[in-house]
């Protein structure tokens, strides 16, 4: 398998790999920390750190731990979140708005016309607002079921469930 | 297995959300191997996750941003720690004695400099103190030459009425026409009044002034050279306002003195 492939060059330091990876995840995770921190250049500079941070662990990923992208994913979010609870960030950014990813992503004027981006900006705009909910908090902002099922007020089984119809829906959407 | 029920479930979303635990996650991935298509559930669901994910970035910066990085930090990965460097420490360590040393140095020769002018200074007021004791030894030298002159006459003025306690002296060459008016025995004139010295003949009885001695207050030893041409019989001091009078004011008169012996 190919991805597979990649990511062990990857954990051998083959620069060639690593910016095919780039440029697989970049805009993901930049989106990600982005709608963390809602600020492009902390957001540039903390996906650059989170891809430099990935090239220097690279030996402690494995596939049996999950999948690649799950993983920069989380150090994504992490580095985020700590970045929110710097001292410096909290004084600059007083009031975080409260913006949900569909926000953003529906307030992008510049988004290309590309199926992709029709899909999402169709699915953002057609989207159940408890599946926002769910989305924004397992997947971007990487809430625990639990800690999603207390934030929501839901039954964690139900979180689940719901989770699994909403990404269908998009699946049908941008797939 | 039942892998629809377990695709349905919610479970992959879950694995590629990063929100299971390490063991149900090796679990996952040994089922991966084996179904084909659980995979491909999960490649999709990766797939629209990402997407969706990319689409909230405003914009991302392509790999070069990076590269520069990545090329540096395995640079310094691979340096060795680097030998202590004793030389490079002793050569700073040596350079910055030498900096305090030569701050310490020119301290010491401002300090000494400023001496050396305290020192000049206080020469130059020695010398000067040296100076004036000479001229005023020259001067009392010279005082004492007058007064042991054999043509000298000597004439005592006594205190007059109530000015008893005054006294003052003249000494008078009549060789060179000079009076020499030791007044130590006057007060100082109060202000806006001046001593004026008289020169009297006594029969007819006549004053002619002499002057008034204005520098008296300041004056140190209270000895005043006076010319006198006038065959005086008797001298005497009043005390007159600022600038001096015609004749002297009687009731003004401190002391008076006659000449002993007329020539």
């Amino acid at each position: 398998m190919e991805l597979e492939l990649l990511v062990k060059q990857f954990q051998d330091k083959n620069h060639v790999a690593f910016e095919k990876l780039y440029g697989m995840y970049s805009k993901s995770i930049h989106g990600v920390v982005y709608n963390i921190v809602k600020d492009t250049a902390i957001a540039d500079e903390l996906m650059q750190d989170v891809f430099i941070k990935a090239w220097n662990k690279a030996d402690t990923y494995s596939s049996k731990k999950g999948r690649f992208f799950t993983w920069i994913l989380n150090i994504a979010r992490n580095a985020a979140i700590d970045k929110t609870r710097s001292k410096a960030f909290k004084q600059s950014k007083q009031n975080l708005n409260a913006e949900y990813f569909v926000d953003i992503i529906a307030g992008h004027d510049s988004l290309d016309d590309s199926t992709d981006a029709i899909g999402i900006k169709k699915f953002v705009t057609e989207l159940g607002e408890k599946c926002k909910a769910v989305i924004e908090l397992l997947y971007f902002k990487g809430f625990t079921q639990k800690e999603a099922s207390e934030e929501l007020q839901m039954p964690i089984g139900t979180i689940k469930t719901r989770n699994r119809n909403c990404i269908q829906q998009l699946r049908d959407m941008v797939l | 297995m039942d892998i629809k029920a377990y695709i349905e479930s919610g479970i992959l979303e879950l694995y590629v959300a990063g929100q299971l635990s390490e063991t149900e996650n090796q679990e996952i991935y040994n089922l991966l191997q084996q179904h084909p298509k659980l995979l491909q559930e999960v490649l999709e669901i990766e797939s629209a996750v990402v997407k969706l994910t990319a689409a909230v970035s405003p914009r991302a910066k392509g790999f070069e941003s990076i590269k520069a990085r990545i090329a540096n930090e395995t640079k310094v990965i691979e340096l060795q720690p680097r030998p202590t460097n004793w030389i490079s420490y002793t050569g700073w360590a040596a350079s910055v004695l030498l900096a305090m040393g030569l701050f310490w140095s020119l301290n010491k020769k401002t300090d000494l400099e400023q001496q050396l002018q305290t020192a000049d200074t206080e020469n130059l007021y020695l010398e000067t103190q040296i100076e004036d004791a000479k001229s005023n030894l020259a001067a009392t030298k010279n005082l004492l030459n007058i007064i042991r002159d054999k043509d000298l006459i000597s004439v005592p003025l006594g205190g007059q009425g109530n000015f008893a306690s005054s006294f003052a002296k003249v000494y008078w060459n009549k060789a060179d026409n000079t009076i020499y008016l030791d007044a130590e025995g006057l007060p100082n004139a109060p202000e806006g009044k001046v001593w004026q010295v008289w020169s009297l003949t006594l029969n007819p009885l006549a004053p002619t002034s002499l002057g008034t001695i204005d520098d008296f207050n300041t004056d140190d030893n209270k000895i005043f050279t006076i010319a006198n041409a006038n065959e005086s019989q008797a001298f005497g001091i009043t005390l007159e306002p600022e600038g001096g009078s015609d004749g002297p004011t009687m009731d003004q008169l401190y002391t008076l003195g006659v000449v002993a012996s007329a020539p």
